[in-house]
């Protein structure tokens, strides 16, 4: 392929490498070496942390895990244009500012239905592992151009915006990576097998309604945990949905497994495990509460599991 | 012990539990419960970070959906996006905070049950356009909004976003859940169609729609009710209010 994830990688490495340059130089940022310090190394696992041997990997992570867990992440004071300018600015620039913005979403959406028709002498153009993930970075570099353009400002300027949103999300940034690391040290260690041996022997599911209960109850509460339906899908289809729903009650595996997924889902809007949903947007929409999100969504997450126990029952 | 699963490695799961119920530092609580999962599988210490790094390695993927737009985002806020958004929005008279978040949620999951899921998203999408309208449609209406009241707008688009994305993605049949579903009862013996199970997602993402629409309806009546009546069209917009309501 000629546009690869990697280059992707790399771009985000530089990005990063760029924010800790500005943080190390800034003397009146409050946490000057330890902030620097933390996306430094970010930016050096972005840029070739497959090479560098994983044990080493880990020690680093380690390191910003207590760099991040004792305050040493701190965001300079923003500098941003006054409220006048930037009114004044939005009535100058009027709807030309959606264009960037919009940008994004449609050159994705271009680069994922075409991939497979571009292909140029013989190598596919974008990635055909990650066509959306490499099409959404192909759109946001299209954008800032495009938003160079429209707004008369410098890729400079676009530089220390950036800096300006990473420092104000954070640590956060890496918690989405942290969980899915997570993730797959659980089930490395097998936290899944030993989950499903506890529901198999402790609940009696000879009833119809008890086994549809757990199943499903039991996708999201085990989502809830890793913070992720797929993680949580082998362990309670293997353990109650193949051998007890479709084994013992009949099941039609193909209405289980989609009702059985979803039911994750709605764990999915539950748990602080799934950063990237539910902790992230937090952040970025400058909310005090991180959890405020997830609060939100406890009402519609419970109704749509309960909606999810009876279609399964009424169905299966 | 007569079982052959061990059990030691859910103490990690409590030590995650432990953690974010004592508030300790999310990272913290991860990094402590990868370590302590691991040492109870017995792996020795360099293997614990190596499985620490590899996972780290491998999920690189994840934050690029978040970190690639900023710069662009940033670009467009310094230069008034949100406040633009804002006055857009305003200019629509029928325009609520419910009405425009039952659209979105509409357009997010049926764009993303046809595989267009990179429409949204919250970077690109929901911090600098549908947070900002959100805003716009309750300020327009009732005038200068509280800061509690103005979180809580946020945090209803970010969660619709998510209600639309989850239930709309399942039935599309390319879905990597998809094809994670039937390639699991595959290899249990049992053979489904992706179309089957893509089709019978559809019920719930139904019921999905019309839950978190029937909560967005009432988050309006509450604004309504807690702000005052809307600042003008008070008899116009109560009617159509109502007529959203049998719909929903």
């Amino acid at each position: 392929m000629i546009l690869s994830i990697t280059y992707l990688y790399w771009l985000v490495g530089i990005i990063l490498l760029i924010t800790s340059g500005m943080i190390l130089t800034d003397s009146s940022h409050p946490k000057r070496l330890l902030s620097g310090g933390f996306w430094f190394i970010y930016a050096i696992i972005f840029l070739i942390g497959d090479i560098l041997p994983p044990a080493l990997v880990g020690a680093l992570v380690i390191v910003m895990a207590v760099i991040a867990g004792f305050g040493g992440v701190l965001a300079a004071k923003a500098k941003t244009l006054p409220d006048e300018i930037r009114k004044a600015s939005a009535a100058r620039l009027g709807n030309r500012l959606f264009v960037p913005a919009l940008t994004i979403p449609i050159v994705t959406v271009i680069g994922t239905l075409l991939a497979s028709h571009l292909i140029i002498g013989g190598t596919p153009l974008l990635d055909p592992k990650n066509v959306t993930l490499v099409a959404f970075g192909v759109g946001c570099v299209v954008a800032v151009v495009l938003a160079c353009l429209i707004t008369r400002d410098s890729p400079v300027q676009a530089t220390k915006e950036s800096r300006r949103l990473i420092e104000a999300l954070g640590w956060a940034v890496v918690l989405p990576q942290m969980l899915g690391m997570l993730g797959l040290v659980f089930s490395d260690a097998g936290v899944g097998k030993a989950v499903a041996q506890i529901v198999t022997t402790t609940i009696n599911m000879d009833t119809r309604l008890v086994a549809v209960i757990v199943y499903c109850v039991g996708m999201a509460l085990f989502t809830v945990i890793m913070g992720n339906g797929f993680a949580a899908f082998p362990v309670m289809t293997g353990g109650v949905g193949v051998p007890i729903l479709v084994g013992v009650h009949h099941a039609n595996p193909a209405i289980m497994v989609a009702i059985g997924m979803f039911s994750g889902y709605c764990g999915t809007l539950l748990t602080p495990m799934a950063a990237n949903f539910n902790i992230i947007p937090a952040a970025l929409l400058e909310l005090p509460d991180k959890n405020a999100v997830i609060k939100v969504q406890v009402p519609t997450a419970l109704g749509i599991l309960v909606a999810n126990i009876i279609l399964l029952y009424a169905f299966m | 012990m007569q079982t052959t699963v061990s059990l030691w490695p859910l103490i990690g799961v409590a030590v995650i539990i432990a953690g974010f119920l004592l508030r300790f530092n999310p990272m913290l609580v991860v990094a402590a419960a990868a370590v302590v999962t691991s040492y109870a599988a017995h792996f020795p210490i360099e293997k614990v970070l190596a499985s620490i790094g590899s996972g780290f390695v491998k999920t690189r993927n994840l934050p690029l959906i978040l970190l690639l737009p900023l710069a662009v985002i940033g670009l467009l806020e310094r230069h008034g996006l949100r406040e633009h958004a804002q006055a857009w929005i305003s200019k629509i008279q029928s325009a609520t905070v419910g009405r425009l978040l039952i659209v979105y949620l509409l357009l997010r999951e049926l764009t993303a049950a046809v595989g267009l899921t990179g429409l949204g998203g919250h970077p690109q999408m929901v911090r600098p356009l549908l947070a900002p309208m959100a805003e716009g449609a309750a300020e327009k209406r009732y005038g200068k909004i509280s800061d509690a009241i103005r979180y809580k707008l946020r945090a209803f688009a970010a969660a619709t976003d998510n209600v639309g994305l989850f239930f709309g993605e399942d039935i599309f049949v390319a879905f990597g859940a998809i094809v994670l579903m039937t390639t699991f009862l595959h290899e249990a013996g049992i053979d489904v169609a992706p179309l089957h199970v893509a089709v019978w997602g559809i019920p719930t993402a139904i019921c999905a729609f019309v839950i978190h629409s029937v909560r967005l309806y009432l988050l309006d009546k509450k604004l309504d009710r807690e702000l005052g009546h809307p600042v003008k069209n008070t008899a116009a917009s109560a009617e159509s209010a109502t007529t959203t309501g049998e719909q929903a």
